[in-house]
């Protein structure tokens, strides 16, 4: 058999904002206003950082713009003592879990507030006390991360998961396919989130893959799996709060694919202009997660233009104020480019040290 | 004192590390059930049961990216890859992620855990069952790596590599595994990562090895005694850190060296140690460093006796540093 039949998507939210009539959620409207409310929040520090990027102000910024809904929805489906490994596109989740704008400028100028001390390239967020892994720049190798992780979990009888996020592109490296059959084989409580978000940078999923999509890799490995629509946050929370049962119910690990739309470039080092195929951008941009939700919050009454405007701009001022705190932090001090190698530092570092601290004495550094 | 070869002090290690730390969990392919193809594991499942000891899919990406995910999470993983040969395909996870993992976190995570694997020539295994990959590794800032030589030295330097909240790679010399006998004690004992041991003192030049060649390097030098040259062997135990000070203090007192090690001579561990032993014991060298390795060739099975630094080799590399 060389096909199977095409898996359907699991979608609710029209971008009118409406819902299927019977249709009953379990989402609360404050959690549906701080989803939200954190979807605009990172799209506006998204756009924020590309513009600091082109000053010259940061190094390096990613922008999640059009995939915010299957991040926040997904991310407010956990439990806050559920671990997240992100790739590297879903600040939106540590948002939501909790990290201020402060402490995020604090990792994009990489200064000695930042949490990975300045060696990391920006947008390589994570936390620790939020449980969400620190980015690496590495694709993939947080899959099997968040499968060991989640059998941890397992052996010592706690009732968390791990949720680890990547993109199409990712899934075509070979730590996803040991990552989903370790999961598998050892029934871990993990849940694969993947962002089918058609392009990894460059290359259309054409290019990535012949079959239907990542979906469908999941009954090969014998575990069950949902697709979403990726841009519908009420069928995004319900597929991962439902993975998450199943995880500790031990019928995990499971996998997720959310069909979405990357509306932005795939970095600040990137240029879609140069490969995106006319139309496709006036096609998805009214379908984006953003639009739909606040349909529905301000056909509910739970929202309002007048809101929009008073967020956007308490949202801009939070920013701007961490920018300017954050630009102002001096940067991690040279001796700690040597800690943090090993859990002490040996002879040889030592020497290195000290060498670089004469070295710099003796220049007038 | 009950005599042990290597696959006995390290089960007799994984047995007592087992029961003394709950988070210690052990995997890797045929390493469960069966007891693991060299038999390092067996007994450990039907002890600590499958969930603590168990076979994994043959996937070393796998095995090693799930390791580190263990390892976040603050449990102790003890990872067996297969030969040292099959490691490659989890190269990325262990240069990319488990090496760097305390340090990009900022220090909030570890990747805590012990890599074993048996390596080396000299059991007819051909190109890929016979390689010293260390110089592989010891070019990552971020991984300690320790290798043995004998049991009594398996026991207490896999006994601090298991208490080590560093990664630590434990390669094993699998030509010696059965073959290298000692009185082994029962009870448990630390050996210190980063102390190298003076296997046999002497005056008139320093032989540096580790792991199964280090038993080569003990035959040449008893041979060099009888052509009157009195020569100190060092058994390294661990190449990162190393002990320098050990290497430094032999060195300035004989004036010569002689390096050995399986692994080809280019960019090899005994090119770090002779620039080592050049930088900070040039005024006391009598003769340049020799470097007796194997060849700069993939692991030719017909050819492995030809192959490997045999003591008459290191014996040749003795007297030509004597001579020179």
């Amino acid at each position: 058999m060389k096909s199977m039949k095409p898996i359907e998507t699991l979608s609710y939210l029209d971008p009118e904002g409406n819902l299927p009539k019977g249709y009953k959620h379990e989402i609360s409207d404050e959690t549906l206003i701080r989803m939200y409310q954190v979807m605009q929040f990172t799209k506006r520090l998204d756009e924020r950082m590309i513009t600091l990027q082109r000053q010259g102000q940061v190094n390096f910024a990613m922008s999640s713009r059009g995939e915010e809904g299957c991040i926040v929805a997904s991310a407010a489906a956990l439990e806050q003592c559920d671990w997240i490994y992100p790739q590297y596109r879903e600040q939106a989740s540590i948002f939501w879990r909790g990290m201020s704008a402060q402490d995020y400028l604090h990792h994009m100028f990489l200064n000695e507030k930042d949490d990975s001390k300045g060696r990391q390239m920006a947008n390589h967020f994570g936390r620790r006390e939020l449980n969400v892994m620190t980015v690496s720049s590495t694709l993939a190798t947080q899959i099997p991360h968040a499968a060991g992780c989640a059998y941890a979990m397992k052996i010592s009888g706690k009732k968390e998961v791990a949720l680890c996020y990547f993109g199409e592109g990712a899934a075509s490296e070979g730590d996803f396919h040991g990552a989903l059959n370790f999961g598998a084989v050892r029934k871990v409580p993990a849940i694969f989130f993947c962002r089918n978000n058609k392009w990894a940078i460059s290359t259309p999923i054409e290019a990535q893959y012949s079959g239907d999509g990542i979906a469908p890799r999941a009954p090969g490995y014998g575990i069950d799996f949902f697709r979403v629509d990726g841009n519908d946050v009420f069928a995004v929370y319900e597929a991962t709060k439902k993975a998450r049962e199943m995880c500790l119910n031990n019928e995990g690990p499971i996998l997720i694919e959310a069909m979405t739309y990357r509306l932005g470039a795939h970095s600040t080092a990137d240029d879609p202009t140069k490969y995106r195929p006319e139309g496709e951008l006036t096609e998805w941009s009214p379908k984006g997660p953003i639009v739909r939700l606040g349909n529905y919050l301000k056909k509910k009454k739970l929202w309002s233009e007048k809101k929009d405007k008073e967020f956007l701009e308490s949202a801009y001022e939070e920013i701007e104020e961490a920018i300017k705190i954050a630009r102002d932090t001096p940067k991690p001090g040279i001796e700690s480019m040597f800690q943090d190698i090993y859990s002490d530092i040996p002879w040889n570092l030592r020497e290195q040290r000290d060498f670089l601290n004469q070295f710099r004495e003796e220049e007038g550094h | 004192m009950p005599v042990m070869n290597i696959i006995e002090a390290i089960n007799n290690t994984l047995h007592q590390a087992m029961e003394e730390n709950e988070d210690i969990v052990v995997f890797g392919e045929d390493v469960g059930y069966f007891g693991g193809v060299f038999r390092a594991t067996v007994g450990l499942q039907e002890k600590f049961g499958e969930m603590r000891c168990f076979d994994t899919p043959i996937c070393e990406q796998g095995i090693i990216g799930f390791a580190l995910g263990m390892s976040n999470y603050g449990m102790k993983p003890v990872p067996e890859i297969q030969f040292a040969d099959y490691m490659f395909p989890a190269y990325d996870q262990i240069v990319n992620e488990v090496a760097k993992t305390r340090y990009r976190t900022g220090g909030k995570w570890q990747a805590s855990m012990v890599i074993r694997t048996p390596y080396g020539g000299g059991i007819h295994g051909g190109h890929y069952h016979s390689q010293s990959p260390e110089a592989q590794y010891l070019h990552t800032p971020g991984i300690k790596l320790v290798i043995p030589s004998d049991p009594y030295e398996t026991k207490g330097l896999l006994h601090s590599a298991l208490q080590e909240d560093d990664p630590v790679i434990f390669l094993e010399p699998k030509r010696i595994y059965r073959a290298s006998k000692a009185e082994v004690p029962e009870e448990k004992y630390l050996i210190p990562l980063g102390k190298a041991r003076i296997a046999r003192e002497g005056s008139d030049l320093t032989l540096i090895g580790y792991g199964a060649q280090h038993h080569e390097n003990m035959k040449a030098a008893e041979q060099a005694s009888h052509e009157g040259i009195d020569v100190e062997v060092l058994d390294l135990r661990t190449l990162n850190p190393v002990d320098v000070e050990a290497i430094e203090n032999s060195v300035k007192k004989t004036g010569r060296c002689v390096v050995a090690h399986e692994a080809p001579l280019t960019m090899g561990y005994g090119a770090e140690l002779s620039a080592m032993i050049m930088e900070r014991c040039f005024l006391h060298l009598e003769a340049p460093v020799y470097r007796c390795a194997g060849f700069d060739t993939p692991f030719s099975n017909a050819h492995e006796h030809d192959y490997m630094p045999n003591s008459p080799r290191v014996l040749k590399g003795i007297r030509d540093t004597v001579d020179y």
